[in-house]
């Protein structure tokens, strides 16, 4: 695929530093969150056709490297925007599956106690500000975070995810441009799945959104949404660069939407082949077999991950079965905050942070680099 | 909460400032005691702003605290939420209220939801030159209110008086809450009065009694407050003037006091008729005092058109003098 200039730079250091950070605990944790991700949305589709959900269902299947080997990158005071195809970064962040179900249920137990539905939630404890439904909203919203961390002098980072799909909306153009002009600490995710709704990517733009990274004066660096690892070092990079002050990152991973935008969503646009082809590069499958293939897992150790999570994953959805439904009364409460309250930290898995890629060293080096504007 | 006759809180000495120059001295005030005080807005920094209220504060305050930002209302108040969320208290100036339209959808499906939906705190407020009287046309002129009213999550306050606009501006920005900030342009260099020094605080919500009357309460706030005023003094009767201060929250003890002891209810805005404060108003009156009315509650708004360029015609669509003198009389003879 062709990339910017800048992001050809960032690709070459991408291939040298690739397998050099991360541990085989690592390795498990991101192969345990996706699969967690995959068996938390198949669970709440059923609760769905059960008709436990009310409204709507949305998941991003297909789609779990993305969320999980970005987040993995960040430190607890680091601060995301997550969006509805990225369950995996909630959990990476310490949100529970009990908890998201309990959310799209409409439950007390939900993110947000039944006041928004969905993914419509983020959890501030955990230094989350969730989506709304327009698009990409938050990209604006993370941008002014990461305005934030750099009027204060602090070493943090934001980051945020959107589809292709909003690129083709102002605000994302004015989210690219700020956060260029003032080389905010920001990465930006793009995951390119193909569709917006059932808008292919030929009416969606002329110009692959990418290439559009080094026009806002920062790098755009394009990787395969689909493998783990290259989205976990393409943002192990942008997230050193912008801890350093280096500037922002777009990082667009091409992937495919293999549910409908929701569960209502038949994809009688999609051609038949389109999905044999992208069913054969499944994230979580191709990981399981690199596992084995390259890492030292044994086949009954991957299958033992999968099967410790979907029973974890069956513990959550009965917990969540259990939470109770709001009181109405609490239907006209907080409208107006009392007093203001920091966003809390989330947890930050990630074993080589601080040190090899997240600290010093990765720093300077990406800061070095950074100068393409 | 019930109207006041005084200042809430004010400290020993005053001086005597613009309209103007109070929303820059409170704002002054609360950068210097406050680092995570910041403003945003287009061409507020070396320009000093459209109408000059941040003159002078990129020197004072640094660029960084008094941020031009390109022209993208979007990112202003988007920005400004994500900044917020965060800990810093941004203030954004919309060069132009109507110019609010470009960045709606983060007020009122960002900022004005997050607290209820996610329990994120966003205190933030938004600047908005509003109001017209000089050839403005319909794009600098509107008087937006009513947008924000029916959004619920967000604040709003209109002030009249040079020390209510510092006042409240204060209580906005230590507000955890996004607060609109409806800034008159009308009153910008036409309204002076004795503004407290040093910390001044008019809290959100309490309206104030501008005129003791027994006959007839005009409710009004921002530029209509001085209209009321003036006919008041012209007609030479007994009339209450109601300065509301804050739309949302509404007083709504003041309101019903004083239509209580009056029994005559007269509803002044420049902002269209329509599903305006003034119908919202009126409802509550009706609902709350009707056995205490004499007469029919009456609104003297603009009509439901936009605001025209041609003088003439602007004058024929915001209310008048005049035409606060006539509403006054005929509920006065009632």
């Amino acid at each position: 695929m062709e990339t910017s200039d800048a992001s050809a730079v960032v690709d070459g250091r991408l291939r040298d530093a690739v397998g050099t950070h991360l541990t085989r605990e690592d390795r498990a944790n991101l192969f345990r969150y996706m699969a967690m991700m995959r068996a938390s949305e198949e669970r709440a589709l059923t609760l769905y056709k059960q008709g436990k959900v009310p409204g709507s269902f949305y998941d991003g299947r297909g789609q779990e490297a993305i969320s999980v080997g970005a987040a993995y990158v960040l430190a607890p005071e680091d601060r995301m925007c997550i969006l509805h195809r990225d369950l995996g970064a909630h959990f990476v962040r310490g949100v529970t599956p009990d908890r998201y179900m309990a959310n799209y249920m409409g439950r007390v137990g939900g993110v947000t106690e039944g006041k928004d539905g969905n993914m419509h939630f983020g959890d501030r404890r955990l230094g989350c500000v969730g989506m709304v439904s327009m698009l990409p909203d938050m990209a604006l919203v993370a941008s002014g975070m990461a305005l934030a961390f750099k009027t204060r002098g602090e070493e943090r980072v934001a980051m945020t995810f959107f589809g292709e799909g909003s690129t083709a909306n102002g605000q994302w153009h004015e989210a690219m441009n700020f956060a260029g002009i003032h080389r905010l600490p920001i990465v930006f995710l793009l995951e390119n799945n193909r569709f917006a709704y059932s808008t292919p990517n030929e009416l969606e733009f002329s110009v692959d959104p990418v290439e559009r990274a080094h026009t806002y004066g920062f790098p755009g660096v394009n990787v395969d949404g689909n493998d783990v690892e290259d989205v976990f070092d393409a943002a192990r990079v942008a997230v050193s660069r912008a801890r350093a002050g280096g500037g922002p990152t777009l990082i667009e991973c091409q992937t495919m939407r293999m549910h409908g935008h929701g569960a209502h969503d038949d994809m009688r646009y999609v051609p038949q082949e389109m999905f044999e082809e992208w069913g054969r590069r499944d994230p979580i499958d191709r990981y399981a077999e690199r596992l084995v293939a390259r890492h030292d897992f044994s086949v009954e150790e991957v299958d033992g991950l999968r099967s410790e999570v979907a029973a974890y994953v069956e513990e959550c959805a009965g917990k969540a079965l259990d939470s109770p439904i709001p009181d109405p009364a609490q239907a006209t409460a907080g409208v107006f905050a009392e007093s203001w309250e920091p966003l809390g930290d989330g947890e930050a898995p990630w074993s080589h942070r601080g040190r090899n890629g997240g600290g010093a060293n990765g720093a300077s080096m990406a800061a070095s680099e950074g100068s393409s504007a | 909460m019930s109207a006041t006759a005084a200042p809430t809180q004010t400290s020993a000495s005053t001086t005597e400032m613009t309209y103007l120059q109070a929303i820059s001295d409170g704002l002054r005030f609360e950068m210097a005691r406050d680092p995570a005080v910041f403003c945003l807005g287009e061409d507020i920094g070396a320009f000093g702003g459209a109408f000059k209220v941040t003159d002078g504060f990129v020197e004072e305050f640094g660029p960084e605290r008094c941020l031009d930002m390109p022209l993208a209302e979007s990112a202003i108040i988007g920005v400004a939420v994500g900044a917020a969320a965060e800990g810093m208290k941004p203030v954004c100036e919309m060069q132009f209220a109507d110019f609010i339209s470009c960045g709606f959808d983060q007020l009122v499906n960002v900022a004005a939801k997050l607290h209820y939906r996610q329990g994120v705190a966003v205190p933030m407020v938004v600047r908005l030159p509003s109001g017209g009287g000089f050839s403005g046309g319909p794009f600098h002129s509107q008087n937006p209110e009513a947008w924000f009213l029916q959004t619920p999550g967000l604040k709003v306050v209109a002030p009249a008086t040079a020390a209510d606009a510092k006042g409240l501006l204060i209580s906005a920005i230590r507000d955890p809450n996004p607060v609109c900030y409806l800034e008159h342009k009308g009153l910008y260099r036409h309204v002076k009065d004795e503004v407290p020094e040093g910390e001044h605080i008019v809290p959100l919500g309490e309206a104030r009694i501008a005129r003791e009357g027994t006959e007839l309460t005009v409710i009004a706030y921002g530029s209509s407050v001085h209209l009321a005023l003036q006919a008041a003094e012209e007609l030479d009767e007994d009339v209450e003037v109601l300065d509301l201060r804050t739309l949302c929250p509404l007083d709504r003890e003041a309101i019903l006091g004083s239509v209580r002891k009056t029994s005559k209810a007269l509803i002044a805005h420049e902002a269209t008729r329509s599903a305006g404060v003034g119908a919202e108003v009126a409802a509550l009156i009706t609902e709350e005092a009707f056995e205490d009315l004499d007469a029919p509650v009456r609104r003297l708004t603009a009509p439901d058109v936009p605001i025209p360029f041609s003088p003439p015609l602007e004058r024929a669509v915001l209310p008048q003098l005049d035409d606060m003198k006539e509403a006054c009389g005929e509920l006065l003879a009632y």
